[in-house]
């Protein structure tokens, strides 16, 4: 087992980078039982946000400066983008029939992607995203990318400022009623579809933040880039008990973890010689997914179905 | 003077099936008014629709001088209209002390919610007892005190209950019809629909009786409680 604390470390900021996503498709779940597949593409978006605003701002601003600038832009582009979904692609099929707003998630997934391919200069091709210089920092004797700073610093905030809010504020606790009985919420004076609507943009909001994240850690953005990202947070999500915010942040610490040990030491292991290394490492998620599903269908922190009202 | 509520040939349809086909009823300003019938009969429906979250297919509900037929269904409650909904329906996984509050959601005077608060627990002491408690672990009884409790906590100019008495113990029930009889004689105006006609029509100053979404007789609930044919069908004799 070399250089653990260093694996460990690197799982935990995959993890941050799923978990910020979950949140996204764990709280529209939460609210309006419903997947957003087209998720991981808000994500996407908010990576090409941020690129945006980087070629927009003068050559020479330092990535410091540049990176508040680069979050905002990624979080408004995000943000309009889940919210136009809700407004046009989903709201008009509620009350409908389950699989009509799922189809059309898949649909707007892959609209979205077509149309960065489209119609982004040069987005055929992947774009490299800016990178902080200077090499990599040593803390406590791990070395870690300046890039990774940002969502080591990023992540935790967010979480913190999504508990307080959820279990505090009155938006906040008309989000958990609306989430436990709609109808009976709208009866207490809660106006259910902007309590929706939040839930999308702040989904949206934290996708964007990971995109960031993302840009930084792997100095590039694509069209692509939203699919496997957004099918392991989907993992996530349902690993930690979709519905539950906590779960998503859990999850997806837990699934940036095996992710992280599994590609790092499954070589050693007796027998499993052949799965070591980065060929697999998209692999692992899925095969914990399908552990999850076998043996805990509701997550860890997700409630029996007959729990809910 | 108009009444409080008036229903003027209300008529609601889920689909192509019609589940209120035409009634009108009225409730006055202090009155506790029940609707009665059996199951099916189209009450709680009519009841969501006066809630605003069903649209109704035709027909007029004025509520305090105002149309309500294109309220959404959360401006609804803050014009004065408060539902206590069939089975409770309590925000399980929020605490006793969080769904009154969310009764209270559009309230913006918290001296008075407080005050309100008190009030709900000085009417069941059992709430304030565990007022930190999930409300889903509470007893079926208990939550029944909660929803209206909850409901009451908009301070509304009319309270429907639906089915207060479902699934109670015969003391339970006894104790949630002493607390509608309570109520009333504060001079909360109800509108009140129960299975239980016996204690209903006991309390009520006037009563409809539903059938297959209409209303199929009328009068005040002593003249109901007498009724041969209500006697009949509802009170289980023969
Ligand atoms: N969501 C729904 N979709 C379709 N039909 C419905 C729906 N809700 C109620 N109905 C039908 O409408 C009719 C009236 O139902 P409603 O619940 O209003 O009756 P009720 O008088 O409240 O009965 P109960 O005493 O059993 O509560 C019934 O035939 C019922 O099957
Ligand atoms: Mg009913």
């Amino acid at each position: 087992m070399h250089d653990l604390p260093e694996q460990l470390a690197n799982g935990l900021i995959l993890g941050a980078m799923y978990g910020l996503i979950a949140i996204g498709y764990t709280m529209v779940y939460g609210i309006v039982q419903l997947i957003n597949f087209a998720h991981g593409e808000i994500f996407m978006i908010g990576g090409f946000g941020a690129l945006t605003a980087w070629l927009w701002l003068p050559d020479g601003t330092s990535l410091m400066v540049a990176l508040p600038v680069m979050v905002l832009m990624a979080m408004t582009c995000a943000i309009l983008v889940g919210i136009g979904a809700e407004r046009l692609a989903y709201r008009p099929l509620r009350g409908g029939p389950r699989l009509a707003p799922l189809i059309t998630a898949i649909g707007l997934s892959i609209a979205l992607q077509q149309a960065i391919w489209a119609f982004y200069p040069d987005a055929k091709k992947d774009l490299s995203f800016p990178q902080f210089e200077g090499g990599t920092v040593h803390l406590a004797g791990i070395s870690l990318q300046r890039g990774e700073i940002f969502l080591l610093v990023a992540a935790p905030l967010c979480m913190i400022a999504l508990a307080v809010f959820v279990s505090k504020s009155r938006t906040g606790r008309a989000m958990q009623a609306t989430s436990q009985d709609p109808d009976t919420a709208k009866l207490m004076g809660i106006n259910t579809d902007r309590i929706i609507v939040t839930a999308f943009a702040i989904g949206a909001a934290f996708a964007a933040i990971a995109a960031v994240a993302h840009g930084l850690k792997y100095g590039q953005v694509s069209f692509r880039m939203g699919f496997i990202a957004g099918l392991k947070a989907f993992t996530a999500a349902v690993l930690g008990g979709i519905g539950n915010i906590y779960g998503a942040m859990i999850g997806g610490l837990a699934l940036g973890l095996a992710e992280a040990l599994a590609t790092a030491y499954m070589a050693d292991v007796p027998g499993m010689e052949q799965f070591g290394g980065g060929a697999w490492k998209d692999v692992w998620a899925f095969v914990l997914l399908i552990l999850v599903l076998l043996l805990r269908p509701q997550g860890i922190l997700g409630e029996r179905v007959s729990d809910r009202a | 003077m108009s009444a409080l509520l008036e229903v003027e040939d209300l008529r609601v349809a889920y689909g192509k099936i019609e589940a209120v086909k035409g009634i009108s009823f009225s409730v006055e300003a202090g009155q506790v008014v029940t609707l009665i019938g059996t199951n099916g009969a189209g009450k709680t429906t009519t009841l969501r629709t006066l809630s605003g979250l069903i649209k109704p297919l035709a027909g007029k509900i004025v509520f305090d001088g105002q149309p309500l037929n294109d309220v959404p269904a959360h401006k609804i409650v803050s014009m004065g209209l408060a539902h206590s909904p069939e089975g409770r329906r309590l925000f399980p996984r929020l605490t006793i002390a969080e769904n009154l509050q969310l009764g209270a959601f559009l309230r913006k005077d918290s001296a008075g919610i407080t005050q309100d608060m008190q009030k709900a627990y000085d009417l069941f002491p059992i709430l304030g007892e565990r007022r930190n408690q999930a409300s889903g672990t509470l007893s079926g009884g208990e939550q029944q005190m909660l929803a209206m409790g909850r409901a009451l906590m908009s301070r509304p100019k009319l309270l429907m209950l639906d089915e207060p008495s479902m699934g109670l113990s015969p003391i339970m029930m006894q104790k949630i019809m002493e607390t509608i009889t309570e109520l009333k004689s504060q001079g909360t105006t109800i509108l009140l629909v129960e299975q239980n006609a016996q204690a209903a029509l006991s309390l009520a100053d006037r009563g409809h009786v539903m059938e297959i979404g209409n209303i199929v007789l009328s009068g005040t609930g002593r003249e109901l409680l007498h009724d041969e044919s209500v006697r009949k069908a509802y009170l289980g004799e023969d």
